[in-house]
């Protein structure tokens, strides 16, 4: 089957710093994906340069939605064909609403006003876009505007980072929706990756595969909730020692 | 007559001939004739200068009581004027009036000079909504606009003032504005200017007695060629004095400078001041100019000012959601200059955001 999303081979830096080497990974419809990692290591990197923000410039290798390269097209022609993205850390946007903005999009305002309510959000959607928003009102917020867009390919950078225990429960109700979990396997149309920490929204997400990504490449991969369960007990250790090993042979090929 | 053209002009600035808004009372002056002067409400006075300074001489001992005359060349040259045109308004002590009072003053003839001189007194406890809308005829580019107002809010009054701009790019406006809010008044101004213009400056000056407030809003939109100089400037001098001042600029291919000056000279006042300005390209020039001055220790005055372009990061999050570049700018600057002002009547809050939304679907940005 034709991949949903193809990451063939990524290099991504900004300006002469490398972010991402040689990153290579398929999501087919239906598939979620897992990326854990220790904190600065490049998988909010790579979410934002799937989506085409600066400053993550794509200087080798190739970005392909259902088929075709997206790396010419802008952000906001990324999102229309079917992006969509949940930031880990949304910048404020005082002066625009969620109500403002949805109406901007086309979106009705029942549907809105429906899912703000149930997101616990009814009460911001007058107010400026993540603008004093708590962490867990911003992660809501993020996903609710998921929920109004539809994508077909999901990017959900730490969508449950900071949450407590009853809004993890109602965020990852919300994720199973945006990946269609109520249907049957066959007929699953959107799939993406999701960047996380804590595993505990993997439980009953059946995600297709995990990886580590350490220092801007991937090591480790395998069963989502095996690779965390290893992470939770013995660290990243084992999968660093790989990178180093890989890093030294890059290295050495080079010359 | 009003040419039916000149309806159109005068409904961008709020003025509503047609009787579908509820107007308590309507004043309309076209260059220095009063076409228009009436008031539906027995308790609330509509008239021109020139009558109000026959039937009710006191006038007269207002007129430069809150403005010096030698202020500066525009008021020396009203004050030089025998008889100069204006608007009167006048609302009895305790009277509530519930709908908008509306006057307007329309430039019609070219390279003509309108000198007035306008006095508005609310007497004790009485209230009211104004709005007055400054325009020039579409046909008519060049002329100059020289205005001394005197704003008298008594003890305990509320007047709510705004004021529309809408002028022509060879117009120079020159206002120049007194307020007094007497012990518990509230004077509430919003000034809206979103079209081209030659030259506007205007810098009114409000004092505040104990328990008064004082807020001037400004929602300002510099378009190509455009000169402000606009501010407001509020001297709390009564104990328990507050004072706000809200600016709001969007400049393209124009220059602003946007003042605000509080003064707290009493005990226990309070005054916060709030500049922001969008720079929309490289030939717009705005420069803030926030002023606090203390005059007794037990005052608390703040600001915040913030001048730039719109900040890439909104934009790209606004173009991850899937619009184009050019939306997410236009949301941005819609949403910038939408402030929901406390204390409007929705109506007149309706007009506010109407102008706004012609402001942004005229230009392309
Ligand atoms: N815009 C930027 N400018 C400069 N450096 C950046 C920028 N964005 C990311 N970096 C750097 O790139 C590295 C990877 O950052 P990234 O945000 O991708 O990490 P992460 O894996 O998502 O970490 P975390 O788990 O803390 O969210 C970090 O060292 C970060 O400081
Ligand atoms: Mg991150």
């Amino acid at each position: 089957m034709k991949g949903l999303l193809e990451i063939e081979n990524l290099t991504v830096a900004i300006g002469d710093k490398p972010l991402l080497t040689g990153v290579t990974l398929t999501v087919a419809p239906g598939e979620i994906h897992v990326v854990f990692g220790p904190n600065g290591t490049g998988k909010s990197s790579l979410i934002k340069a799937i989506m085409g923000l600066p400053p993550y410039q794509v200087t080798s290798g190739d970005v392909r939605f259902e088929g075709e390269s997206i790396l010419n097209l802008a952000i906001d022609e990324r999102a229309r064909l079917g992006i969509g993205l949940a930031f880990q850390q949304p910048p404020a946007v005082r002066d625009v609403s969620l109500a403002a903005l949805g109406k901007a999009l086309g979106i009705d305002k029942d549907k809105l006003h429906d899912e703000a309510t149930q997101l616990g959000m009814r009460g911001h959607i007058n107010r400026g876009l993540n603008d004093g928003f708590s962490g867990g009102e911003q992660k809501r917020s993020e996903l609710l505007q998921l929920l109004l867009q539809q994508p077909k390919l999901l990017l959900l950078d730490e969508p449950e980072s900071g949450v407590d225990v009853d809004s993890l429960k109602l965020l990852t109700a919300v994720i199973e929706r945006l990946f269609q979990r109520d249907l049957p396997i066959r007929e699953r149309t959107v799939g993406g990756i999701i960047v996380t920490h804590t595993g505990s929204v993997l439980k009953h997400l059946h995600a297709t595969r995990g990886y580590v990504l350490v220092n801007g490449r991937i090591m480790c991969s395998g069963a989502p909730l095996d690779i965390f369960d290893q992470i939770s007990e013995n660290g990243f250790g084992n999968c660093l020692a790989e990178a180093r090993i890989k890093e030294k042979i890059h290295d050495f090929l080079k010359g | 007559m009003t040419s039916s053209k000149d309806k159109l002009d005068l409904r961008k600035v709020g003025y509503d001939e047609t009787g579908n808004t509820p107007r308590s009372a309507s004043f309309l002056l076209e260059d220095d004739t009063a076409r228009v002067a009436a008031s539906k409400e027995r308790e609330l006075v509509m008239d021109s200068m020139r009558k109000a300074r026959v039937d009710y001489p006191w006038v007269k001992d207002l007129e430069w009581s809150l403005v010096n005359p030698d202020t500066d060349e525009f008021t020396r040259h009203v004050a030089d004027h025998d008889d100069p045109a204006g608007n009167f308004i006048h609302v009895l002590e305790g009277a509530k009036i519930r709908f908008p009072a509306q006057s307007c003053f329309l430039l019609k003839a070219e390279r003509n000079e309108q000198v007035l001189h306008n006095i508005i007194v609310l007497e004790p406890d009485s209230e009211l909504h104004l709005i007055t809308g400054c325009t020039a005829a579409s046909y008519s580019n060049a002329g100059k606009h020289i205005a001394v107002t005197e704003i008298f809010v008594r003890k305990g009054a509320t007047l709510t003032y705004t004021m529309v701009h809408d002028w022509a790019p060879e117009v120079e406006v020159r206002p120049r504005t007194g307020i007094v809010v007497e012990q518990g008044g509230t004077y509430l101004s919003n000034y809206i200017a979103l079209t081209r213009v030659k030259h506007i400056d205007t810098n009114p000056l409000a004092t505040v007695k104990s328990g008064g407030t004082a807020r001037f809003n400004s929602i300002l939109y510099a378009k190509e060629g455009s000169f402000f100089d606009v501010g407001g400037r509020i001297r709390l001098l009564g104990e328990g004095a507050r004072g706000e001042i809200v600016s709001r600029v969007v400049a393209t291919k124009s220059s602003v400078i946007s003042r605000g000056l509080i003064e707290g000279g009493n005990a226990d006042t309070k005054g916060h001041m709030e500049c922001n300005g969008i720079m929309l390209d490289d030939q717009a020039m705005i420069h803030a100019i926030p002023e606090l001055k203390a005059t007794y220790p037990d005052t608390e005055l703040s600001h915040e000012a913030a001048v730039g372009k719109i900040a890439g990061e909104q934009l790209n999050y606004l173009m991850a959601r899937g619009l184009s570049e050019e939306m997410a700018r236009s949301l941005i600057i819609r949403g910038f200059l939408n402030v929901k002002i406390d204390g409007l009547p929705a109506s007149l809050q309706k007009v506010i955001d109407t102008m706004i939304e012609q402001a942004m679907t005229k230009e392309a940005i």
